[in-house]
C-alpha cells in the first residue's frame, strides 16, 4: 500500500502565491524568465502588474528582491533551485541573508525530479547550502500540502526563508488539517524499532519503504523534518531515545543536508549511530523520474533494502 | 560639447557651491584621519568620491539625518563600498552621527564596518561591499517606490573598476525594461582599480575602462548617460540636477575624477588604493587639504 499522488508543488506555488497576493497587496514575484516553468505564470495572470520579469539573470534578481523589499513588498522568487540558490549565492549572502530582507526564496525544480534536464539543473547541496547560512532558514515540504502551509507561512514570517519546491506530481502525505509549523519535526509513521529521518519529497517514499520493512519484521518509525534550520532537537532526541538506531534518508547529498544536521546534533545531544541514506559525492544526470530514484537508491524499494542491509548487518 | 554634456544654466549659487566645497574638503581630511588612525581602509576612492558625497549629502538628497527610516527619503547605495570611510565622513558631517565616531572606523563593535553594514549603522539604505550588488539593489529600491506609489529617487554611486562585475551589466539590462527615471547611477570614474592589468597606464597598469568606452556601453544598454567633471561642485550641481528630471529612462553619470583627489602624492596613483600612511605623509597630506595639523598627546584623531 503506497500513498496517493498530489498535484506538482509548482502548481501550488503559483496558486498559493496568487491567492495570498489577493489577501496582501505587498506580494509580488520576481521571476528569471521561467515563469512559464515554475507557474509563476498563473500569478502573472492574476496580478499582471505584480508579476516582475527580471530576464535572465539571476544575481540582479536576487539583488533587486533585496531593494524590493526594503521598500515594504514582500517578493518571491520564481526559478530553478540551481539558479536561485548557487548563481546568485552571494547577492543572497550580502543583500538578503546579512540584512535580514524579508524575500522568500521558493525556487521550483527541486532534487533529481527536473524535466530531465541532467547535472547542470539537478543541485545535490542547496539544503547543506541554506542551512550554513547564517541568517537563513531553510524548509522542504514532504508534499503539496506542506508546500501550500510553507508558501502561506512565508508571507507572514519576518525575514529571508529557503523554500525547495518540487516540479513534478509527488506522493501526499498530509490531509487538510495539517498545520506548518516551522522548525517542528513530525512523526508521520509511529514504529519502535528503528526511526527513519526524512525530508522533502523524499518523505513520502521514506514511509512506503517503513511499511515494505513491515513486511519484514522491522518496526520502523518515521520523522519527517521540513526544516532543517532551525532544527527541532528535542524531537530529535525523543525518537532517538525510543528507537534502537537512526537513518537518515534524503533526495539530497548525504553531506551537510539532512544526514549532516542529524548527526551533529544527535553527537552533540544523544550519540546514537546514524547512518545517512541518500545521494553520494556525485553530480547526477538526467533520466526519467523513476530511473533516477533507482540509480540514487531513493525508491521506496530501494529505501528499504539499503536500511535492511544496514540494519542485517548489525 | 558632447552629447552627454549639459547644457549650463544659470549661474550656480557661489556661496552654496562655496559652502559644498568647504564640505568635501573637511570629508577628505576625516578621511585621511580615520584611515590613518585605523591603519587600514581605503584612501583613494573615497577622496575620488568626497565632492559627491557632499553634493548628495548637503544638497541633493531628500533626506532626515534625525530620521533616517523615513520612508519618503531618497536612497543613497554606495555600491563601491569599500569607499566606507568617505560615506561615513559625509554622514557625520550631515548630522547621522557625531563626527568622533569616525575614529572607531574599522574597529571592533564599531556601527563603521570596513565595508557599509546597514544592519549596524542607521541610515545606511543597504550592505554594500562585494562589488556589482548595489545597482540591483538601487534598481529593487526604484522598482520598489513606482510599485507603492512614493516619489523617491535612488542614487547607486559604482566605481569604473566595479564595472567590472557581471552583474552590473544585467542591472543596466533590466532596469530600462521599466522605465525606471528614478534611478541615477553614478560612476566615480577615477581610473584606476585596485591593482588592474599591466600596461603603459601611471605606475606601469592601465586603467579598468578603455577611455570613453563606459558612455557607449551604457548607452547601447539603453539608459540616458551623463557626464560631468566629479570635482566640480557647480558641475555636479547642475548634471545631477538634470538627472533628476526624468525621461522615462535611468540615468546613468559618468564622473571624471581623480583618484586620491585633493592630496599631492595620492592622486592618479594606484598603490594608494588601500595603505596606511607614515608619519610625514599624513604631514604633508594636512597640508594639502589645507588643514593645520593637531600637535601634542594622541596627535591628530
Amino acid at each position: 500500500m503506497t500513498l496517493p499522488m498530489g498535484r506538482p508543488m509548482r502548481e501550488i506555488f503559483g496558486e498559493t502565491v496568487a491567492q495570498l497576493a489577493s489577501e496582501d497587496p505587498r506580494i509580488v514575484v520576481v521571476d528569471g524568465d521561467v515563469g512559464s516553468s515554475t507557474r509563476a505564470d498563473i500569478f502573472e495572470k492574476a496580478h499582471p502588474g505584480r508579476y516582475l520579469q527580471m530576464g535572465i539573470a539571476e544575481q540582479n534578481m536576487l539583488g533587486v528582491a533585496a531593494g524590493l523589499a526594503t521598500m515594504g513588498l514582500i517578493p518571491y522568487i520564481s526559478t530553478f533551485v540551481s539558479f536561485a540558490v548557487v548563481r546568485p549565492l552571494d547577492q543572497i549572502r550580502v543583500l538578503i541573508a546579512q540584512t535580514g530582507a524579508n524575500v522568500k526564496i521558493t525556487p521550483s525544480y527541486a532534487g533529481l525530479f527536473t524535466g530531465q534536464t541532467g547535472m547542470s539543473h539537478i543541485i545535490v547541496d542547496d539544503l547543506a547550502i541554506m542551512r550554513a547560512m547564517p541568517g537563513m532558514v531553510s524548509v522542504a515540504p514532504a508534499d503539496d500540502v506542506e508546500a501550500a502551509a510553507a508558501l502561506r507561512w512565508a508571507a507572514a514570517y519576518a525575514g529571508p526563508c529557503y523554500v525547495r519546491l518540487v516540479r513534478d506530481a509527488t506522493q501526499r502525505l498530509f490531509d487538510a488539517s495539517y498545520r506548518f509549523e516551522l522548525g517542528k519535526a513530525v512523526v508521520v509513521r509511529e514504529g519502535a524499532g528503528i526511526a527513519l529521518v526524512s525530508t522533502g519529497s523524499q518523505t513520502p517514499r521514506t514511509v512506503d519503504a517503513a511499511e515494505l520493512l513491515a513486511a519484514d519484521g522491522i518496526d520502523a518509525l518515521v520523522l519527517h523534518v521540513p526544516t532543517l534550520k532551525p532544527l527541532d532537537v528535542a524531537t530529535l532526541v525523543a525518537v532517538a531515545e525510543r528507537t534502537r538506531r537512526v537513518f537518515t534518508v534524503e533526495e539530497h547529498t548525504v553531506i551537510g543536508g539532512l544526514g549532516g544536521a542529524v548527526a551533529e546534533a544527535l553527537a552533540e545531544h544523544r550519540p546514537t549511530r546514524v547512518d545517512r541514506i541518500g545521494i553520494r559525492d556525485v553530480y547526477p544526470e538526467s533520466g526519467p523520474n523513476d530511473a533516477l530514484l533507482d540509480i540514487y537508491g531513493l525508491s521506496a524499494a530501494r529505501v528499504a533494502e539499503q536500511v535492511r542491509t544496514l540494519v542485517r548487518a548489525g | 560639447m558632447s552629447d552627454t554634456t549639459v547644457p549650463a544654466a544659470g549661474p550656480a549659487d557661489a556661496a552654496e557651491v562655496a559652502r559644498l566645497e568647504e564640505v568635501a574638503r573637511r570629508i577628505r581630511v576625516e578621511v585621511v584621519k580615520a584611515v590613518d588612525h585605523a591603519k587600514a581602509g581605503h584612501l583613494g576612492g573615497p577622496l575620488s568620491a568626497a565632492d559627491m558625497l557632499a553634493a548628495l549629502y548637503f544638497h541633493v538628497l531628500r533626506i532626515r539625518p534625525g530620521e533616517p527610516a523615513w520612508p519618503d527619503r531618497d536612497r543613497f547605495i554606495l555600491s563601491k563600498g569599500h569607499s566606507s570611510i568617505g560615506l561615513y565622513a559625509a554622514m557625520a558631517l550631515r548630522g547621522y552621527f557625531p563626527v568622533e565616531e569616525l575614529a572607531t572606523f574599522d574597529a571592533a563593535r564599531s556601527r563603521l564596518q570596513g565595508h557599509p553594514d546597514m544592519t549596524r549603522l542607521p541610515g545606511l539604505d543597504m550592505s554594500s561591499g562585494s562589488l556589482g550588488m548595489g545597482i540591483s539593489a538601487g534598481m529593487g529600491m526604484a522598482l520598489g517606490a513606482r510599485l507603492t506609489g512614493h516619489d523617491v529617487r535612488v542614487y547607486v554611486m559604482l566605481g569604473d573598476g566595479e564595472c567590472q562585475e557581471g552583474e552590473v551589466w544585467e542591472a543596466a539590462m533590466a532596469a530600462p525594461r521599466y522605465g525606471l527615471d528614478n534611478l541615477v547611477a553614478i560612476v566615480d570614474h577615477n581610473r584606476l582599480q585596485q591593482y588592474g592589468w599591466p600596461g603603459d597606464g601611471p605606475d606601469g597598469r592601465l586603467p579598468p575602462q578603455v577611455p570613453g568606452e563606459l558612455v557607449g556601453k551604457w548607452r547601447a544598454f539603453g539608459w540616458r548617460v551623463l557626464e560631468m567633471d566629479g570635482h566640480d561642485i557647480a558641475e555636479i550641481l547642475r548634471v545631477l540636477g538634470e538627472a533628476a528630471r526624468g525621461d522615462g529612462r535611468p540615468t546613468v553619470v559618468i564622473a571624471h575624477t581623480v583618484k586620491g583627489k585633493g592630496v599631492s602624492f595620492m592622486e592618479g596613483r594606484y598603490f594608494w588604493h588601500t595603505r596606511a600612511i607614515k608619519p610625514e605623509e599624513l604631514a604633508q597630506a594636512m597640508a594639502d587639504l589645507g588643514e593645520p595639523v593637531a600637535t601634542g598627546e594622541g596627535g591628530p584623531r
